[in-house]
């Protein structure tokens, strides 16, 4: 089964080799990897799909965090969170065949962000299922696709924010005992959330 | 020798403006450092070249591999952290496989290794090889440093790292631009940069309860004693665990001497090579205890077999290891002193009956019919087997000295004959199963504790693989007792040929050089036995020598370590002792 883990690590040159390669030891596929920058300069964040049996899920957090550099490892597969995935979709298509393409991603709210003679590139957001859709559509229709450039999943728990984690760090804690699992859910309080979007996460738009 | 401009030194390079090489020293000495292995070479010529500045004593090992097993057992027999020095490329390459010895037996050592420059890093310059990428797997954590203001904080740090939580070696490879760069030292100031990171230990008040509560409602408990034990200093509390509720002990290999052998408590080591009352005795508990260990597979035999009627408590400082191999119903997740210390104030003791509980009982008629292990009570019937030569160690040491092993057939008649009472008393590479162990950790162990008696015990097979480092125990002058149990075989192997492989010997016969005579050419004195009557003159006379002394004991050949489980078998279904060696006492 798939397994998103989101860890915060630190941002030196090594880590990413150093959290690949412990999917490597286990033997467990990476499915999918995100790295960028997080809250705080010397601090990325990575999202890491992989697929492992069930029970693998606190053997990995539990290695992840063993790792010197990275500084949290969430297991949000149990929590409630907004999953995102980007992707770049490059379609033939002609002058006589691009209408057929804009009817399709009007469906799936997606943007055309390049135009060509012969192709045009769609920007597509949302849950995998959703680009998968797209995709989909597209590869059963008559337009042919040239290019797909997916980031793989991105994930952030609702509520609950890591900023602390973070903060906390800076103030020695030797005694403090941090719970293994976070038995406490994300509370959603109403102001934050985009309901829309909320509303878009279990079905997709299709 | 030099006290007074030693101090001041000190005092001095606690804020100073240093070489990177000089600050790698300056920061080794204010870890409390005292001894250093290494081997020197082009890329860490400017650290060897600042050493005669500082007062830490520099042992030259023959080769790097020896090097770092000498770090190990140094850590292994004082608790201190264990240091290792070599130069870049095959000096560095030569650690791997004491990293690794280490890494899975979580010892603390700290490998410093000279890198090419840093302009040169990635070219393929002479010697240049990217440690820190090979040894990523088998260090606990690693760095590539290239300017000196990073020398003092990545020393601290890799120190803070290899003792603390579940510990183990750190590898720290330094350019060679950066050992000759200046920069500012202070020694105070360079504690490690980020704050670290909360343990992920979790000892919840209902894990502690329920703890509890299964402690005390088991009629069949044991408690199965682990490395843990000793890496955490726990032995104390263990034993007030085990002697307040009236439980039984079983070791692990690695745990041996956290748990005194001859206490009647006492199972004995579980396991492949462990005594079947001690195995029958997990398999019909109805509770495990388990103790800063990690149920290898060595230990519980086929996992789906393993203790079936047992409930589990874990108690355990690496989160991973949790449910890893064998799922368990409590988990401890902490400090092991501290979660027993937080235990046993719940515990009340349990009003001892003269004769023990009903299970101690059953326990003891196990062991009185399954054991067959009589042979150094057996008359001499002219044979030498290597279980008379090791009680006999025991007897003639007083179970006092410390043993160093190398891995084979001797390692687990080590394990099954020697009585360790004492935490540390033993030093034997269990994890990674490491032959050439032996000789170079047994060095270590008398770098960092003069005043013990140190033995190595060793297979014909093994110590050839390191036998050089008898010519660094020379140069040193210390006075190490090594035992060589020559069967003429690589024996283990031979064992499972035997047993396993229809006796088909393929490659394990194994010719020797006359190793008294070898030792003879480093200087060493030594002495071959043959027969029985030999054995404890000859020990009393390496004991007595004053100086490094070498008996080979030339043993039975096909003799056989048993009881055995074969690898997948469950642990109750032990191959026994065959009969033809009891047969040998009608040859009287």
């Amino acid at each position: 089964m798939l397994h998103t883990f989101v860890a915060l690590v630190e941002d030196k040159p090594g880590v990413l080799t150093r959290v690949a390669s412990l999917f490597r030891r286990l033997n467990i596929n990476i499915t999918s990897l995100t790295v960028g920058h997080s809250e705080r300069p010397d601090v990325s964040r990575m999202t890491i799909v992989a697929d492992a049996p069930a029970g693998a899920a606190h053997r990995v957090r539990a290695s992840l965090y063993k790792l010197d550099n990275v500084l949290e490892v969430d297991d949000i597969g149990q929590f409630s969170c907004v999953v995102r995935e980007l992707a770049l979709i490059k379609v033939a298509a002609t002058t006589k065949t691009r209408s057929n393409v804009f009817e399709l991603a009007e469906v799936f709210r997606a943007r055309i962000v390049d135009l060509a003679p012969e192709s045009l590139m769609l920007e597509i957001t949302g849950v995998s299922s959703k680009v998968e859709g797209l995709i989909q559509v597209l590869t059963e229709g008559e337009n042919k696709i040239l290019e797909i450039s997916r980031t793989g999943r991105m994930v952030m728990r609702r509520g609950q924010h890591t900023s602390r984690v973070l903060d906390a760090m800076r103030i020695p804690e030797p005694e403090q005992v941090i719970p293994l699992l976070e038995e406490t859910h994300g509370e959603i309080s109403g102001g934050d959330v985009d309901l829309e979007l909320i509303a878009e996460e279990p079905n997709n738009p299709t | 020798m030099m006290p007074i401009e030693a101090t001041n030194q000190r005092q001095a390079t606690h804020a100073a403006r240093l070489t990177g090489a000089e600050i790698v020293w300056a920061t080794l000495e204010g870890e409390g450092v005292r001894e250093v292995f290494g081997y020197p070479g082009g890329a860490i010529l400017p650290i060897y070249d600042a050493l005669r500045k500082f007062p830490i004593r520099h042992i030259l090992v023959r080769h790097e591999q020896g090097g770092t097993h000498m770090a190990d057992g140094y850590a292994r027999a004082s608790g201190r952290v264990g240091v290792m020095m070599a130069t870049s490329g095959p000096g560095a390459t030569n650690l791997v496989t004491g990293l690794a010895t280490a890494m899975l037996d979580s010892i603390p050592i700290v490998c410093i290794t000279g890198q090419v420059s840093s302009k040169f890093l990635g070219t393929d310059a002479f010697q240049e090889v990217d440690i820190t990428g090979i040894t990523l797997p088998i260090t606990k954590h690693n760095y590539l440093v290239t300017r000196a203001e990073e020398i003092a904080p990545a020393i601290r740090e890799a120190f803070l790292i290899a003792r603390s939580g579940r510990p183990g070696p750190v590898l720290v490879d330094i350019t060679k631009d950066a050992q000759q760069a200046i920069a500012d030292f202070d020694f105070d100031a360079a504690i490690p940069g980020e704050q670290r990171k909360h343990p992920m230990l979790r000892v919840e008040e209902e894990a502690v309860t329920n703890a509890v509560e299964m402690i005390l409602a088991a009629k069949r408990p044991v408690i199965l004693s682990g490395h843990g034990v000793l890496e955490a200093r726990a032995s104390d509390q263990l034993r007030t665990l085990a002697e307040r509720l009236q439980i039984p002990v079983a070791t692990t290999l690695l745990g041996l001497g956290g748990f005194p052998a001859s206490h009647e408590l006492s199972l004995g080591m579980m396991g492949m090579h462990g005594e079947s009352w001690v195995n029958e005795s997990i398999q019909q508990a109805d509770l495990l205890i388990a103790c800063g260990m990690r149920f290898d597979d060595r230990v519980t035999g086929s996992l789906a077999t393993y203790a079936p009627k047992a409930k589990k408590i874990h108690i355990e400082i690496d989160p991973a290891e949790i449910n890893k191999n064998v799922a368990v119903d409590v988990a401890l997740i902490g400090d092991l002193r501290e979660v027993l210390e937080q235990l046993l104030p719940r515990l009340a003791p349990r009003s001892a009956k003269k004769d023990g509980s009903a299970w101690l009982r059953s326990i003891r008629a196990l062991k009185g019919t399954a054991s067959v292990r009589d042979i150094q009570n057996l008359p001499d019937n002219g044979h030498l087997y290597a279980a008379h030569v090791i009680n006999d160690i025991w007897h003639a040491t007083g179970g006092k000295a410390i043993i160093v092993t190398d891995v084979g057939q001797h390692q687990m008649w080590e394990a099954q004959y020697y009585k360790h009472d004492e935490p540390r008393s033993l030093i034997t590479s269990g994890g990674l199963g490491t032959m050439g162990f032996a000789l170079p950790a047994a060095i270590g162990a008398k770098v960092a504790c003069p005043e013990k008696e140190v033995w190595v015990i060793a297979g014909d097979g093994g110590f050839q693989m390191t036998s050089p480092e008898l010519a660094t125990i020379a140069q040193e002058g210390l006075d190490i007792n090594i035992a060589i149990i020559n069967n003429g075989f690589l024996g283990m192997v031979r064992q499972w040929q035997q047993l396993i492989y229809d006796g088909n010997y393929a490659c394990s016969p194994i010719l020797s050089p006359d190793f008294v005579k070898l030792a003879g050419a480093f200087g060493i004195d030594g002495a071959t036995v043959t027969n029985r009557p030999e054995v404890l003159p000859t020990i009393a006379r390496a004991r007595t020598s004053g100086r490094a002394f070498l008996i080979e004991f030339q043993v039975e050949k096909e003799d056989g370590v048993y009881p055995m489980i074969a690898p997948g078998a469950a642990l109750h279904e032990m191959i026994r002792r065959p009969d033809p060696l009891i047969e040998t006492t009608s040859d009287v």
